[in-house]
């Protein structure tokens, strides 16, 4: 016979196996307007890109990825992309070995110039990729190894 | 309600750099507590930036940008007088949006 705390312990692990395994969809809470959960809750590259629908990606000297070689500190990464094509729609820096690979993605008008930098946490040594979503669909990236010493996510 | 924001806008030969820190826990939905329980994630999702009103810049973020995030970017145009507004809202509903003027 189980008692209720057994029960409870049980399921309780249950759960944990599940959110571990990426059953339960953390992310799809409350949505703010506009929000493309699908591309944030991909976990390779090519799904974020498969997610936004565009274009396969091609690597570009026309973009560049800004970031330490070596981060000390995985839970403040400085990372920034800089595109000097013209006609950028989107720009969306990734992480490679990071729980879910899109970080954050920008939509600079044309009065913005697109290059933007900003804070990220990584889990661990990964690529990370800049990529830029061209006005005539066009996808170019450019990628970099930032190497972590001490992670940013689990604890 | 949410710590105000700090924004600095500076205006440079005909380009204002905007830099911006938000006041929030960016929790990702990874992290335990002592007792093995998975914090929930709490995470702004989208952000708006606008110059004297008018959006020059969207950004959606997934839970990977830093605690007490940090974006710079360069609006071109701009003058000293100008308002740059920003406002954010996050996974729970939250939202909050401050005004800085460009020096």
């Amino acid at each position: 016979m189980h008692t209720r705390r057994e029960v409870m312990k049980r399921s309780a692990a249950v759960a944990s196996m599940l959110a571990a395994a990426g059953m339960l969809p953390q992310l799809a809470q409350a949505q703010a307007a506009g929000y493309s959960a699908a591309a944030f809750e991909a976990k390779t590259v090519a799904d974020v890109i498969k997610a936004l629908g565009a274009a396969a990606p091609a690597e570009s000297p026309d973009i560049s990825v800004n970031g330490p070689d070596i981060a000390e500190n995985g839970a403040v990464v400085p990372l920034g992309a800089a595109v000097t094509a013209a006609g950028v729609k989107r720009v969306l820096l990734m992480i490679e070995k990071n729980p879910y690979t899109l970080a954050a993605m920008f939509e600079p008008g044309d009065s913005v110039e697109p290059s933007i930098s900003t804070r990220v946490k990584m889990g661990q040594s990964s690529q990370v990729y800049a990529v830029a979503v061209m006005n005539d669909g066009r996808v170019l990236y450019a990628h970099k190894e930032i190497k972590v010493t001490l992670g940013g996510c689990g604890g | 309600m949410a710590d105000p924001m700090r924004i600095r806008a500076q205006s440079k030969d005909g380009k204002t750099v905007v830099r911006v820190l938000m006041a929030h826990e960016m929790e990702t939905g990874q992290r335990k507590d002592s007792a093995g329980k998975v914090i929930p994630a709490w995470f702004i999702q989208t952000v708006d930036f606008k110059l004297n009103g008018a959006s020059v810049m969207k950004a959606q973020w997934g839970p990977a940008v830093a605690k007490n995030p940090f974006v710079q970017f360069t609006i071109k145009g701009g003058k000293p007088g100008d308002k740059v507004s920003i406002t954010w809202v996050d996974n729970h509903g939250d939202t909050r949006t401050d005004e800085a003027t460009v020096s």
